[in-house]
């Protein structure tokens, strides 16, 4: 892509919310809309920046995206192994299969007043509620890029006298890698959203006790700050596991769009 | 030429479902020398592949004997190389990774035997492509290097060219033939191609079908490199075609 191709894509892209700043800002200006509830963009700014200087936005955003990170390693992680466990044998999947399916359609919502019951207010019952989260994708996507696998690779596998270690680092994690980073990539989304739930729900740090703290005192430019700053890391890590994809699956042979 | 690479007696296959039990192998005997480039031509349904699979030890459900060097063929090994219709090649890996599959690049003795590879199959340059930007002709190249790293000492073919232009076809040929007479491995080659089979083998088997027997075996006298258009190759195609025809005329029991 030339530099000139790529603005033009930057340009197109930002062309709606740009589009919607302006008006919004104009809307507050002219006094269509209450300067309490739609705080102007500017303003907006203002308090991030008076945030971002304080030290205050940094601190709490260390906060959240650490308790993202270890529910989404310790659920994830544990998602990925099962759910290869799963793929990769026949028995594995007739024992665990059917509960995971059943605890899949169980809103997290809905459960979480029990981790709250059962593990209080405190990092374990988030970080419980992140993994839970995280978990379900990455397992039932393992489970299906082990399953697309092609079998005429395992012959080839079979004729060349791969060992089993070979025939799952060579044939089977590289067949399932598409599925294993989308997987990655909803996992993580699903993370962050646990974590705002979890943080929602009472905590006393971290962008979600931001949020809810400034909701008590009607601040509502810092609200808007925290809500940002949650779409801003969520894009971002996506983007980073996008980047990953498109880095490890360069060999893919298919249509671009 | 006198060692025996490959031998197959007593060979019968059935393939059986619920209700009904079809014959499609039917007492094969056939062995291949050292060296020796052996090509099984037949109508299709005459169980030529399944032979071929049955040689590999990809399929052990069958009576009879298979061995290679006088040892039983129990299933699948380096030692049978065995090249598939498709090219089969991994589509992650580039090619020498292909080539290398479960071998480390970083070991020297590996490196140094893809790249001998890599310049007996002609694919200097594209060490680093991935199948997806190889030609049919070049990805089964690849496949035939995968195989010959593993110094198998017999190569199976499975309709290798099969998915070829007549062009590519011609040219994996002559490269076939180049990489036998270096490599000096013995070939076993299924085709349906009457041309292929004599430009390359030494022995052609007839098969027939319903139930797969051999019909005839016509060796090819001719040196090579051999002349597609000269007479005595024009002899043997003959040859060939009556061997097929009389195998196709017992079959009359069309319907329309």
């Amino acid at each position: 892509m030339t530099g000139k191709e790529r603005t033009k894509r930057f340009l197109l892209g930002a062309l709606i919310p740009v589009a919607v700043l302006v008006v919004w800002q104009l809307a507050v200006v002219n006094g269509l809309v209450s300067r309490q509830l739609f705080p102007p963009p500017t303003s907006i700014f203002r308090d991030f920046y008076d945030m971002l200087m304080s030290g205050e936005l940094p601190h709490h955003l260390g906060i959240s995206v650490l308790r993202a990170m270890i529910g989404f390693f310790v659920g994830g992680g544990l998602g990925l192994l099962i759910g290869l466990g799963s793929g990769l044998y026949k028995r594995a999947e007739q024992v665990l299969d059917p509960t995971i399916q059943m605890l899949r359609t169980v809103p997290l919502l809905a459960i979480t007043p029990l981790f709250i019951l059962w593990f209080g207010f405190g990092e374990l019952s988030k970080i419980l509620l992140i993994a839970m989260g995280a978990f379900f994708p990455l397992y039932v996507n393992a489970f299906l890029g082990v399953r697309n696998v092609d079998s005429k690779l395992f012959d080839v596998a079979r004729v060349l006298e791969f060992s089993r270690f070979h025939q799952l680092t060579k044939v089977v994690l590289p067949a399932a890698m598409p599925n294993i980073l989308l997987g990655v990539r909803l996992s993580l989304s699903t993370a962050w959203l646990c974590l705002v739930v979890a943080e929602l729900m009472g905590a006393d740090q971290g962008i979600g006790y931001l949020i809810q703290d400034a909701r008590s005192y009607m601040r509502t430019g810092v609200v808007f700050v925290g809500i940002v700053i949650f779409a801003v890391v969520g894009k971002l890590t996506d983007s980073l596991v996008r980047l990953l994809e498109s880095r490890l699956l360069q060999w893919r042979d298919s249509y671009r769009g | 030429m006198t060692a025996t690479a490959l031998e197959i007696s007593h060979l019968n296959k059935t393939f059986r479902t619920a209700d009904t039990s079809t014959h499609v192998l039917d007492d094969i005997h056939l062995s291949l020398k050292k060296q020796e480039f052996v090509s099984i031509i037949g109508p299709s349904g005459c169980g030529k592949s399944t032979l071929l699979k049955i040689a590999a030890g990809l399929d052990i459900d069958y009576e009879g004997q298979v061995q290679l060097n006088g040892a039983d063929v129990k299933g699948p090994s380096k030692e049978k190389g065995f090249i598939f219709q498709e090219h089969r090649l991994f589509p992650w890996a580039t090619v020498e990774k292909n080539i290398a599959a479960d071998l480390s690049l970083k070991n020297d003795e590996v490196r140094h035997k893809v790249d001998e590879m890599i310049e007996l199959v002609r694919l200097k340059g594209f060490e680093k492509a991935y199948p997806k930007q190889l030609s049919g002709g070049m990805s089964q190249r690849v496949a035939i290097a995968r195989a010959l790293l593993r110094s198998p000492q017999v190569l199976l073919l499975d309709e290798p060219f099969g998915a070829l232009d007549a062009f590519t076809r011609n040219h994996m040929q002559e490269s076939l033939l180049d990489i036998w007479r270096q490599n000096q491995t013995s070939m076993l080659l299924v085709t349906h191609d009457i041309d292929e089979a004599i430009f390359l083998s030494n022995r052609i088997v007839v098969m027939d079908a319903r139930p797969g027997r051999i019909k005839a075996v016509i060796p090819v006298d001719l040196t090579y490199p051999r002349n597609r258009v000269g007479v005595p190759f024009q002899q043997l195609r003959t040859q060939v075609l009556g061997a097929l025809n009389h195998v196709e005329a017992e079959d009359v029991s069309y319907e329309i």
